[in-house]
């Protein structure tokens, strides 16, 4: 470790194909030992993708890779991590019911004599590691599903440094989205951790979305996007709205809708909701016409909360009031016990007749079923109407369906027949939209719609919600992506610690003043 | 982005921050086996299956006689139908995803009832409270397993010991009804076929038409694939697991009571492992145990194969514990076939599939 200045990684011309369609087309990256290189792309850029490929996880196509200007070929996770380059993946990979201790050193255990484990030796080899990157508040004996999700991060990181029997420790650090979970102090120690590895010669790859704190670590700046680097900068050069037109390759004015007129009357009112460890003392209204944001990073309680609204999770106090049913915005009329008073949805059944409509944060999971085809995913929340007689009424069905895929351009356009599982991540959230405006909803809830769903597709999704506020529908758009929150809303709630800790309007505030409420440190 | 979907579908886009979409699921430029699709339906699955029953067919026809004789073929085709009743209850609790393990159980207590209350009451009546002891053994499973949320691999292996102790408790040695009534239903022929194997088929016909065409089957094939999708729909997750149950224990209360009625005779050990040919069957057909996966048509052609393998085995006079092993390795090499027909033209499953990762 001689030269600080030492080239770590170089990749030249790598190529991944997917079948016939290309995501990266030749990208060129360079990293020296001690470098924080910053990969920022939006949705579908590709960042995933190269990540994967230094992973091990993904071989590519075509292209190069060297460490310390010897090529390398990746050809498993095994092969990157013997060669010293480790992955923080976004998703946490944590075994919940085993011990941090096993988490961290799986595979490689001190053993006693007769080859047991030696537990003593274990725990106090985790704790000495977790010690000297700065974590030592985490108990190695914990079971690892029981620590936050931030801490969680933490033991992922320390997971990723462990050097086990002898061979060399890291010499490219991955971080895919590291703080997407993480706020305030525990922010702080990571940022402290990464300057000591910079120290230390590790080269960091660092990808994030969240635009201030590139500009504060990285060293070097790439912009990817469609699968090229179309910039490479230093932060000193550049400032965050050149990095946003990178990025989206347009103005972010283009990307969202004009905001709508003043709202109109309440359509669901939420009071008091109480759920323990989950979120407390909740109270909102979404009014007709308007698009609503909400805001909170991940355990924060917004998933919860929009589930407890919409009768799929009991709650421990509150009511959710539905204004009257009625097909057309403004009328009065009320449908059989759905609506007035105040009380709460005991299932997603009652929640759908009072006019809710609910799109999940998974919607792999959640939102579709993937086994069956399009059609039958869009008619599923019409599947116990939609008869004639005892039989399901096709032919109303492929009707239906037909004219929701010309509505919300769904492609391929003869996708109704078709496993679901086969469309594109945009049009699989197209698929879920149509499944809900189906009912005829007048509350739409939808949790990160934009989630995995390219840009083009984004925009069209920002589009349909804005003509749906229009017509007369309120809309709470869940999200963590500051810019979306801002951009698609009139008004934005904020969510810390299962609390609501701020109401602010759109067009007057700021991404630091909602990221502040979010995480608590408002001026 | 192309919208073109022909031969391949078109990719997603790359899964960014969107890390469960392994991109090896994505389906193949390359082509794979011929597909044979008719009137814009993929009918490759039952055209194999047909070639593969004849290939059965005309190896048994032309290596032994008393294949094709009417006894032997009459005598198939009243054998198929306990499998066959039992693997369409089966498949309906696969379709979840479930497994319901009781049924070869419920067949004995069944039997030995409808068999022991043809003595002093009508033989039909008799007989409909077997049915009846079936469905509501069905019902229980189902409720425990969705009200109580229990892993269905446990509910009805609890219930397999249960029910077959209690068939012993009702009577420990064989009951043999006296009633001439009572043999009947096993007995009796329509034309050229018997009519026990006539109830089968329309059980196959209905249930088919349930599981395709009616609200309730459709959701309970997309309870396999996502019940969490299905309940925020607004349709009750729980009631359709417990029909689905229900279902199987009704098939086999009726496949119980169709039996003693052939056999002429109720055994309270009879039916043992009954449940693993009925799973076999779905499992051929090309059910996944995860759930959300199968077919009615397939899932019939499977009872036929085993039917077959077992009927030939005997013909050929192979010692039964010779059949037994022959029998395991025949149906791994058909599913293998299937297997690997379907990976080269859907590629490799994919790991990520939520519906595997709650196989109970």
């Amino acid at each position: 470790m001689s030269s600080t200045a030492r080239t770590a990684l170089e990749i030249r011309g790598v190529r991944k194909a997917y079948g016939s369609t290309e995501v990266l087309h030749g990208v060129d990256l360079t990293g020296r030992a001690g470098d924080v290189l910053a990969v920022v792309g939006a949705n579908g850029a590709g960042k995933s993708t190269l990540i994967k490929i230094l992973a091990g996880a993904e071989r590519m196509s075509a292209g190069e890779l060297r460490l310390d200007g010897e090529r390398v070929e990746l050809r498993s996770p095994h092969d990157a991590h013997a060669h010293g380059i480790r992955t923080v993946h976004q998703e946490l990979t944590l075994v919940p019911q085993l011990s941090v201790t096993e988490n961290l050193l799986m595979g490689h255990f001190p053993r006693r004599f007769g080859g047991l484990i030696d537990w003593r030796a274990a725990h106090a080899r985790a704790r000495e590691l977790l010690e000297s990157i700065g974590y030592g508040a985490i108990d190695p004996r914990t079971r690892a599903g029981r620590l936050t999700v931030a801490r969680q991060q933490m033991v992922e990181i320390a997971k990723a440094l462990v050097s086990e029997g002898g061979r060399a420790g890291p010499r490219v650090l991955v971080l895919d989205e590291p703080s997407a979970v993480l706020a305030g102090g525990d922010l702080e120690s990571l940022f402290t951790l990464i300057r000591r590895l910079q120290r230390r010669g590790v080269l960091i790859v660092y990808v994030s979305h969240r635009l201030a704190e590139v500009t504060e670590l990285a060293t070097t700046i790439v912009v990817i996007k469609d699968g090229r680097i179309v910039a490479e900068t230093a932060p000193e050069r550049t400032d965050e709205n050149e990095l946003i037109r990178l990025m989206a390759g347009r103005g972010p004015g283009r990307l969202y809708p004009a905001r709508r007129p003043d709202a109109g009357e309440p359509l669901l009112t939420v009071s008091g909701l109480h759920r323990p460890g989950e979120f407390r003392d909740i109270s909102f209204t979404l009014r007709a016409g308007e698009i609503t944001g909400l805001f909170g990073l991940v355990g924060s309680g917004r998933s919860e909360l929009a589930r407890c609204v919409f009768g799929a999770e009991p709650a421990h106090a509150g009511s959710v009031t539905a204004s009257a049913v009625g097909t057309a915005p403004g009328s009065t009329s009320e449908a059989a016990g759905a609506s007035g008073g105040h009380r709460l949805f005991r299932s997603p059944r009652e929640a759908i007749a009072a006019g809710l409509a609910l799109v999940t944060e998974d919607r792999k999971r959640t939102g579709l079923v993937l086994g069956l085809s399009t059609a039958e995913n869009i008619g599923l929340t019409t599947l116990r109407t939609t008869t004639r007689g005892p039989l399901l009424d096709t032919g109303r069905r492929r009707r239906e369906v037909t004219a929701m895929v010309e509505r919300l351009d769904i492609r391929p356009a003869h996708c109704a027949g078709l496993p679901v599982r086969t469309l594109s991540g945009g049009n699989q959230q197209k698929a879920v939209l149509a499944k809900w405006l189906l009912t005829g909803p007048r509350v739409l809830l939808l949790d990160e719609p934009t989630r995995g769903v390219d840009m083009a597709t984004r925009a069209e999704i920002y589009r349909m919600l804005d003509e749906l506020a229009r017509a007369g529908m309120a809309v709470l758009l869940i999200s963590s992506d500051l810019t979306e929150v801002l951009g698609a809303t009139d008004r934005v709630l904020v969510m810390r610690e299962g609390r609501l800790t701020a109401e602010l309007p759109s067009d007057r505030t700021t991404e630091d003043t909602v990221l502040a409420h979010a995480i608590g440190h408002t001026a | 982005m192309t919208d073109q979907l022909t031969t391949s579908a078109q990719p997603a886009e790359p899964a960014d921050s969107d890390g469960s979409a392994p991109p090896g699921r994505r389906p193949s430029r390359r082509p794979g086996p011929p597909r044979l699709v008719v009137a814009g339906r993929d009918l490759t699955l039952e055209a194999g299956f047909a070639v593969l029953l004849v290939a059965f067919v005309a190896i048994a026809g032309s290596t032994t006689d008393a294949f094709l004789t009417e006894g032997n073929l009459t005598n198939l085709l009243k054998q198929m139908v306990t499998t066959g009743l039992l693997a369409f209850g089966m498949l309906t609790v696969i379709l979840t995803g479930g497994i319901d393990l009781s049924v070869g159980s419920v067949v004995a207590f069944s039997g030995i009832v409808a068999a022991g209350l043809s003595a002093g009451l009508p033989v039909p009546l008799a007989m409909l409270v077997g049915l009846a002891a079936g469905t509501g053994f069905g019902l229980v499973n189902g409720v425990l397993v969705a009200r109580f949320q229990l892993a269905p691999f446990v509910v009805t292996l609890a219930a397999l010991t249960t029910i077959r102790g209690l068939a012993f408790v009702y009577s420990e040695t064989p009951v043999a009804p006296e009633k001439e009534g009572f043999f009947e239903l096993g007995s009796a022929v329509l034309g050229p076929l018997p009519v026990s194997t006539l109830i089968m088929l329309a059980v196959f016909l209905v249930g088919g038409i349930f599981l395709s065409r009616t609200p309730a089957g459709r959701s309970l094939v997309a309870i396999g694939g996502s019940a969490e999708t299905v309940r925020l729909a607004g349709i009750g997750v729980r009631r359709h697991v417990v029909l689905a149950y229900t279902i199987s224990g009704a098939c086999a209360g009726l496949a119980g009571v169709i039996l003693a009625s052939r056999v002429g005779i109720a055994q309270p050990s009879v039916g043992t492992a009954f449940e693993l040919d009925a799973i076999a069957a779905c499992v051929i057909g090309g059910a996944s145990l995860a759930g959300g996966k199968g077919s009615v048509r397939a899932t019939f052609a499977g009872v036929l194969v085993l039917a077959l393998i077992n009927n030939l085995l005997n013909l050929y006079d192979v010692q039964s514990f010779w059949q037994q092993v022959l029998k395991g390795l025949i149906i791994v090499a058909v599913i293998l076939v299937q297997r690997t027909g379907r990976f080269r033209t859907a590629g490799a499953p994919n790991p990520a599939d939520p519906g595997k990762a709650r196989l109970s």
